[in-house]
């Protein structure tokens, strides 16, 4: 599949410390937000403040990624940043954060869309430049600040964080031994160019967008490895909602303890691009060396990409760098009630 | 802000670069030409430093009436904080309550939006603080 050995030297993930909960949500809008939110499998979600967007969320991870892998700027030869919510429809957030890590000028960037499975498009990106030798170290990340109309389902999971990883070739701590892909012409869920808020099918974004890319390309990686799901010590899938990474992975021959450290969904919404970055992330900030890691993003429109990771070694030593596991920062919380969430999100504009 | 002066300024505000004199060792943010304390030595002289990020709280304050551009913010908190270089710097301090700030806390540089030219202009990031995790 490639002529170098391809890994992982230093990944951080960065959420917002704000949260809504569901109940919070449905008394705005006459609902049963507690109901909802137990239905979604969501029992809070991750609010941006006002100050934060893609460029500054990617860039804390980014930093953060940077020191445990002991990198600086200039160590990297290309930055990749997937997401649907970039702060300008034309001018790349990879810029601003290669600014912002001093890895300009000598590196190529450029800014991913795939719904939310942009952040492992980056992924792989970075695996074929630095397997081929073009680059040493490539910085893959997923980061999103999505919205979801007012009053519509996605209001209540869709919400924001992202990770990045430093993709490359020596010192790592963990092995990317295997990614495969599936791709289709799928209509679950879009964004018009100008429209602020995304739509989506409805129940047409269950069975035959999620479940059969999800289970579909879990199952093609998992034939060609020739491997079974309890080979596995963790499993990451894309987490819209609480419910449907539960439902794909009963159904695939994954128990509720293989993928329970990379859920994060249950307390921080859906991260859209970052939500299967940052359940990486809280994988390999427990992974002991040699753990085999099966990991499936999925993107409306619709495609996975899935990844075979074992952890190396290495894995235990950057536990000592003094950066925050995912844990330590979404631990980290303030809730606020839907008129402080409405004003956070510019659903509500001053006078003046 | 004009966008020549802005851009002229990204390395500045994102990465916090200033300057270290090279007779006296002192640091300077922002970026100065001179070293005020060696004068014409320091001409020169002068060589770019990235600051660590990392310092404590000196001083601190609850804003109520804000600057255009923090309105969304109000009230919000701005500090003096001692760079581990030893210089100031202004910034306001974000992720943390105005009753849990102290004296001495430490805390490190974070990027986020400070601004914008206008709803279909550039966006301005830079510096703010954040006790350190
Ligand atoms: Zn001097």
């Amino acid at each position: 599949m490639k002529e170098k050995k391809v890994g992982i030297r230093g990944y951080a993930g960065y959420v917002p410390r704000y949260r809504i909960k569901p109940e919070e949500i449905g008394a705005v809008w006459g609902k049963d937000g507690k109901m909802m939110g137990a239905a979604l499998g969501v029992k809070s979600k991750s609010v941006p403040s006002p100050d934060e967007d893609v460029v500054t969320i990617s860039t804390e991870a980014a930093r953060w990624a940077m020191i445990r892998a002991g990198l600086t700027g200039d160590n990297i030869g290309a930055i990749y940043v997937g997401s649907e919510s970039h702060p300008y429809a034309v001018k790349p957030t990879s810029t601003m954060v290669g600014a912002a890590i001093g890895a300009t000028p000598d590196m190529t960037a450029a800014d991913y869309e795939f719904a939310c499975k942009a952040g492992t498009a980056a992924f792989q990106t970075c695996m074929g430049l630095v397997g081929s030798g073009m680059i040493e170290n490539g910085l893959a990340i997923g980061s999103d600040t999505s919205q979801g109309a007012p009053g519509d389902a996605l209001e209540y999971s869709a919400s924001a964080g992202g990770a990045a990883f430093i993709i490359g070739s020596d010192d790592l701590l963990a092995e990317i031994l295997y990614t495969t892909s599936i791709t289709t012409d799928t209509p679950d869920f879009w964004r018009r160019e100008g429209q602020a808020y995304p739509s989506h099918g409805g129940r047409f974004t269950g069975q035959p967008a999620y479940f059969k890319h999800i289970m579909g390309c879990t199952g093609k990686m998992l034939d060609e490895l020739d491997m079974e799901p309890s080979d596995f010590q963790h499993a990451v899938f894309h987490q819209p909602n609480g419910k449907f990474p539960m439902k794909a992975a009963k159904k695939l021959g994954f128990t509720k303890e293989q993928i329970s450290t990379g859920l994060l969904v249950t307390r921080i919404g859906n991260t859209y691009s970052g939500a299967v970055p940052l359940g990486l992330a809280a994988v390999l900030d427990v992974a002991e060396p040699g753990d085999d890691i099966l990991v499936t993003s999925y993107g409306s429109g619709a495609g996975s990409d899935g990844f075979y990771i074992k952890a190396t070694d290495g894995i235990t030593q950057v536990r000592e760098s003094g950066v925050p596991t995912i844990e330590e920062v979404i631990k980290d919380v303030k809730y606020l009630s839907y008129a402080q969430y409405a004003k956070f999100r510019g659903k509500i504009k001053r006078g003046g | 802000m004009s966008i020549p002066r802005f851009w002229r300024e990204i390395r500045q505000r994102y990465k916090g670069i200033g300057t270290e004199c090279g007779v006296c060792n002192r640091v300077y943010f922002p970026p100065r030409e001179v070293c005020p304390d060696c004068g014409r030595d320091s001409l020169g002289d002068m060589k770019e430093r990235e600051i660590s990020g990392k310092g404590k709280v000196l001083t601190f304050t609850e804003v109520h009436e804000p600057m255009p551009d923090f309105e969304i913010l109000s009230p919000y908190i701005m500090a003096i904080v001692e760079m581990d270089e030893g210089v100031r710097m202004t910034g306001q301090l974000v992720g943390v309550e105005f009753d849990e700030v102290k004296n001495g806390m430490e805390v490190e540089a974070v990027l986020r939006k400070l601004g914008e030219e206008s709803p279909s202009g550039i966006i301005y990031y830079g510096y703010k603080f954040r006790p350190c995790r």
